[in-house]
């Protein structure tokens, strides 16, 4: 048993700690708040790339690094912090996981050596319409291996070249593997509430579509297995930055005075602070969990998976909205960073989809999990 | 990061789960009441099965062999835990004296008496108590006035404690008083052990608002002991204070009693508008929220004994996990008796559903987030020795004790 990242893993988190404090400061963030292009930092990006991350689990037959989660969890709570404004979670947590999940190897083969080496950007285009994902909510179609329809948002839609895309066909739903440059293929900006991560509606006409796997009508199921997988790593970002929220909210504390004290020598904020620990204490832990679960695989992940999304949604929110409240009006202004977690928050509790859908996913599988038990005897 | 059994800890688990399943005590014939905490059959129970736990080496796993322990480490006992909880053989009545009190005894007294109370203790022969809080010093647990006078080799001790868990059954106490009021009131308090049946020692049960009798008040009327009895130095109090609450905390947060499974098999029996109350979209919303507030609980006990394996002691965090279980057993009695609904009213064990365990629960709550440390000074551990906030303004610092201002 060991609660804890290994020494290893420990001194590649403070290298990238290192790393990201150099080449991913906030004022990187509002540059591309200020000036989003395509919704991400390129010469970052670059850097990133270099740094050769994006295979960190990616295994060594397809081009990665084959650390493992773990390590890949670690690089995640540390972009986390960084409020990095690159598209690594699109390409690594939801394409390359979607390859490694549902591809062929063909597909494999192909793919994951060009997102390992970051020439390849890719992202996931499953949603249409507002509300929740459901199967009823698919309006693009796939005839004859020609895709059309709208993706809205897409994460990344811009600065990515491949996607997989979810949609219908005469076999069911499934996920799709579209070249975005290709032809049939049309892309444009859309702002949103965090635009240091670009998001844009992507319109197909008869673009050319690969079926990912072998089996056509698995989509949902398979965008499930991928979202599970990608909620853990994502729930690494939100530690991170809920972490580094936390810091910032205790650094003000400590150095603005009212009423002749420190503010944080009053228990307003100390308590409200000591509430944020605490909530980020849960995300931890459960994070922890779906990390152990992704690196053996586990047949606890999917429910560890969702109680790590329900707890670092949670915790990213409060502690960027506190982290606001501390700073008092200053933290309102667009001149301080703290809007940059506010905004970060949201985008990542909604991305996979609100946290209200993975409670509703977290009870089912509790459910399972004591029709189990009781099944057993126990 | 791993939160699966080494093939070592697989076997030592096996070990203890078939000893326990071949030991453990008949609780068949008891009613649901006599099952419950501080009822005269459970404290039977409990004595038994303490003293077969002592006679196989189980009595106190993690403790060195020389203080009458198994020299096992506290991952062992953790596990050996674990698996009496799952057996539903959890009891409290030893754990003040063997958890908290003796430990800070044995760091600071190594004489032959001193030595000699254990193994009564560990075999559950001997029960102890904890004299600390004073009804002027709840949080404040420094500011304590109970006097001992020093009288030729022995100590005269008078004043008043309360809240004192199990003082009724208790055969020991552990003891702290003021022995300099004209020093500030961390460095004027001194820890003494003491037999509960020395003259002077009366002790008085305080009814719960839940009707359970486990809290006392301890009146001190001209006791005298001799300075032999005295832990530690004198003026050293306040260290052997801290030692014992960190191990009430950390044994706090590691998260007995009602939880997730228990509401789950309760909502599957209650009904709804269409279904059970499990299947209700708001329940199971709320259960969501509970359950990653209960899997932390768990997990961060595996973080205590992470440290506690690598040789560190487990740090003001354990603080989280204190306030994390005690709002817990609240919000968790409080939504069983909402999906009752008009059911929630009935306590009685022999009609409300589970026994009544969750109306209990709910009457003892309130309890929980005030025992221990409330949650408003667990809160304040983690912003000042956490987070590295500034302490309070503390207008009884560096004042001798009996210049500062008091109320009733």
């Amino acid at each position: 048993m060991n609660f804890d990242y290994t020494d290893d893993q420990k001194a590649l988190k403070d290298e990238a700690r290192r790393f990201l404090l150099a080449c991913s400061p906030l004022t990187a963030v509002r540059g591309v708040l200020e000036h989003p292009g395509f919704g991400h930092d390129p010469a970052l990006w670059a850097r990133i790339v270099e740094q050769g991350w994006c295979g960190a689990a990616i295994p060594e037959v397809y081009g990665g690094l084959g650390m493992g989660y773990v390590e890949l969890c670690a690089l995640a709570e540390e972009l986390g912090r960084a409020v990095s404004p690159v598209p690594f979670a699109s390409s690594i947590y939801l394409f390359a996981e979607a390859l490694l999940t549902a591809g062929t190897e063909e597909q494999k083969s192909a793919l994951l050596p060009l997102v390992s080496s970051g020439e390849l950007v890719g992202t996931l285009a499953a949603t249409e319409v507002p509300g929740v994902l459901t199967s009823a909510g698919i309006a693009t179609r796939v005839v004859d291996g020609k895709l059309s329809g709208v993706k809205l948002p897409v994460t990344d839609g811009l600065a990515a070249g491949h996607a997989v895309v979810l949609a219908k066909s005469e076999a069911g739903i499934g996920l799709y593997l579209v070249d975005l440059t290709g032809p049939g293929v049309a892309r444009e900006a859309v702002s949103t509430i965090d635009p240091t991560r670009g998001a844009a509606r992507v319109s197909f006409d008869g673009a050319p579509a690969e079926l990912l796997g072998q089996q056509a009508g698995q989509g949902m199921e398979q965008l499930s297995a991928i979202q599970d997988r990608a909620a853990i790593l994502i729930a690494f970002e939100q530690l991170g930055g809920a972490d580094r929220a936390l810091e910032m909210a205790r650094d003000y504390a400590l150095e603005r005075y009212a009423f002749g004290r420190q503010i944080g020598s009053y228990q307003a904020i100390k308590h409200k602070l000591a509430d944020v620990f605490v909530k980020n204490e849960v995300a931890r832990a459960n994070a922890y969990y779906g990390a152990w679960a992704l690196s053996c695989n586990a047949p606890e992940l999917p429910l560890a998976a969702a109680a790590a999304r329900v707890a670092a949604s949670a915790a990213y929110w409060h502690a960027s909205k506190e982290n606001i409240q501390t700073h008092g009006g200053i933290g309102f202004t667009w001149e301080a960073d703290c809007h940059f977690f506010f905004r970060r928050a949201r985008h990542l509790a909604l991305v996979l989809g609100a946290p209200r859908d993975w409670k509703r996913r977290l009870a089912d599988r509790l459910e399972q999990r004591l029709e189990a038990e009781l099944g057993q005897g126990n | 990061m791993n939160f699966e059994d080494s093939p070592e800890e697989t076997a030592y688990r096996d070990k203890v789960r078939a000893w326990i399943a071949a030991n453990a005590p008949d609780m068949s014939h008891l009613t649901p009441e006599e099952r419950r905490p501080w009822q005269e059959k459970h404290k039977e129970v409990a004595g038994i099965w303490q003293a077969t736990k002592a006679d196989a080496g189980y009595g106190c796993i993690s403790w060195p062999k020389e203080w009458g322990g198994a020299g096992g480490t506290a991952i062992e006992e953790a596990i050996f835990n674990q698996e009496e909880g799952r057996a539903g053989l959890q009891f409290t009545y030893f754990m003040t004296g063997l958890h908290m009190l003796l430990p800070a005894l044995l760091e600071h007294n190594t004489d032959p008496v001193s030595l000699s109370l254990i193994p009564p203790a560990i075999r559950g022969d001997k029960i102890w108590c904890q004299l600390f809080s004073e009804p002027s010093s709840g949080s404040d647990s420094a500011g304590l006035r109970s006097a001992a006078v020093k009288d030729g080799d022995d100590w005269v001790i008078n004043g008043q404690k309360v809240w004192n868990s199990g003082a009724q059954i208790a055969d020991y106490g552990m003891l702290i008083a003021r022995t300099d009021p004209d020093v500030p009131k961390h460095k004027g308090l001194t820890a003494f052990w003491l037999d509960m049946k020395t003259p002077g020692v009366e002790v008085r049960p305080i009814k719960m608002m839940s009707g359970d009798n486990e809290l006392n008040e301890v009146f001190l009327t001209d006791v005298r002991i001799p300075d032999s009895q005295r832990v530690g130095e004198v003026g050293g109090g306040w260290k052997v204070v801290i030692s014992t609450l960190m191990n009430e905390r950390a044994a706090l947060g590691s998260g007995s009693g009602l939880s997730w499974r228990d509401i789950m098999k309760l909502a599957k029996q209650v009904a709804s508008w269409e279904g059970t109350a499990l299947d209700d979209p708001a329940f199971r919303e709320w259960l969501a929220d509970l359950y990653v507030d209960a899997e932390a609980i768990r997990l961060l006990s595996f973080r205590t004994l992470t440290s506690l394996s690598k040789g560190t002691a487990p740090g003001p965090e354990g603080s989280a996990g204190k306030l994390l279980w005690s709002g817990l057993a609240q919000n968790l009695s409080s939504q069983a008796l909402d999906i009752l609904d008009h059911g929630g009213l009935i306590d009685d064990p022999e009609q409300a559903l589970m026994n009544g365990a969750f109306q209990h629960r709910f009457l003892w709550a309130p309890g929980l987030r005030l025992g221990g440390g409330t949650d408003e000074i667990m809160k304040n551990i983690i912003a000042e020795r956490v987070l590295g906030l500034p302490g309070d303004v503390r207008v009884d610092k560096n004042v001798p004790f009996r210049e500062i201002p008091r109320g009733r």
